[in-house]
């Protein structure tokens, strides 16, 4: 039981981590935000990552590397944040055009148990058909989970079957693999657009 | 005035503000704008939406629902706690005091319609209906939208702006 302990210790503490990070992101402009937590160091966000896309195209940190990216986690089983996030993102890159091929976007599966290739396949086709699922074993989500600071629970449901709890913001980051700060969907657009805009500006910056 | 007339009148009322509002009502509660997230293709779940108003002097509760599209209706809660999204089930529906409205909005309250048995295409809409401890059921109809405002892209921050 020991490991079982060490585990929730450790789920624990990501959540504070990120929890106080949500916090700062909230007081603090988004580029102040992306200074401070590079000075401190603090925001364990960014790590070795490993994932398949439905087609079985292993994508993973270092195949990355050189271009920024978005991540962000969520699950077939979810109504509400993970399709609006989806579409959101959808119309974003749409308003942005081609500065959305600048960067890439990582829609990675919490639940690859009810997840499967196919299934995140045929998701996927009412999306932009530049963002990417992917999906892992469960030890792999564990390991990009962990990568992310993030969070991903199952929860069981009173009426059978179950849901997840899971970080719902996206993160974006850096063509180096460093992490550079959150969107938040209640955001206002034009904030949100120029996040996408910066990124996608960081992807020039590498290739000039 | 004509009984045809009437009808004439009543239906055009209908379809000119069937794409924006539109209302139920059964007993003491108001069911203003039931509508439902387009789904992506094989979704195996679809959110929905809507305000419940209690204009009587008995507070009621709604317990759930059916339709015809889905295998179930569930009435679910969700929360965001430090950054984490967490849904949960409301096993017993939720409270409608007497003269209050409450509202089942993205990010909030909503309904889960289980395994529908069709993608949720814009425009499109699906007949349900919902069950409340006082008022009995009410047949409803979810018009499906992309987004809370109904537009391609709105999102609520286009709602104030200026030419």
């Amino acid at each position: 039981m020991k490991g079982l302990r060490l585990f929730r210790l450790a789920v624990w503490a990501a959540v504070f981590v990120l929890g106080g990070f949500l916090l700062i992101s909230m007081q603090f402009p988004e580029s102040q935000v992306g200074r401070q937590t590079t000075a401190s160091g603090t925001a364990k966000v960014g790590g070795p990552f490993s994932l398949l896309t439905p087609a079985g195209k292993r994508i993973d940190n270092q195949s990355l590397a050189g271009r920024p990216y978005i991540v962000f986690f969520g699950f077939t089983y979810c109504p509400d944040i993970c399709p609006t996030t989806l579409f959101e993102l959808t119309d974003l890159m749409a308003d942005l055009g081609p500065d959305a091929d600048s960067f890439e976007v990582l829609f990675v599966t919490v639940d690859p148990e009810r997840d499967t290739p196919a299934a995140l396949s045929s998701y996927m086709t009412s999306f932009d058909s530049r963002i990417t699922a992917l999906r892992g074993s469960a030890t792999e989500t564990e390991n990009t989970l962990k990568s992310f600071s993030a969070y991903a629970k199952k929860v069981p449901l009173e009426t059978g079957g179950y849901t997840m709890d899971h970080t719902a913001g996206v993160f974006l980051m850096r063509p180096d693999g460093g992490f550079t700060g959150m969107m938040d969907m209640h955001e206002p657009r034009e904030t949100k657009l120029e996040k996408l805009r910066r990124l996608a500006r960081m992807a020039n910056t590498v290739q000039g | 005035m004509s009984l045809p007339f009437k009808v004439v009148l009543l239906a055009g009322t209908l379809c000119s503000t069937a794409a924006s509002a539109h209302e139920f009502s059964s007993g003491a509660v108001v069911i203003d704008h039931p509508w439902a997230r387009v789904t992506a293709a094989s979704a195996p779940v679809a959110g929905a939406y809507l305000t419940v108003t209690n204009t009587g002097s008995e507070p009621d509760r709604l317990l759930g629902g059916s339709t015809p599209i889905a295998s179930r209706i569930e009435i679910h809660q969700m929360t965001m706690d430090d950054g984490v999204a967490r849904m949960r089930l409301l096993p017993d529906g939720a409270e409608i005091a007497p003269g209050a409205t409450i509202e089942l909005a993205p990010g909030g309250m909503h309904l889960m319609l289980i395994g529908p048995d069709r993608q949720l295409v814009e425009g499109d809409s699906f007949k349900a209906t919902l069950e409340f401890a006082r008022s009995g059921t009410i047949d409803i109809e979810f018009v499906i939208q992309r987004t809370a405002l109904g537009g391609a892209t709105g999102d609520g921050e286009h709602a104030g702006h200026k030419p």
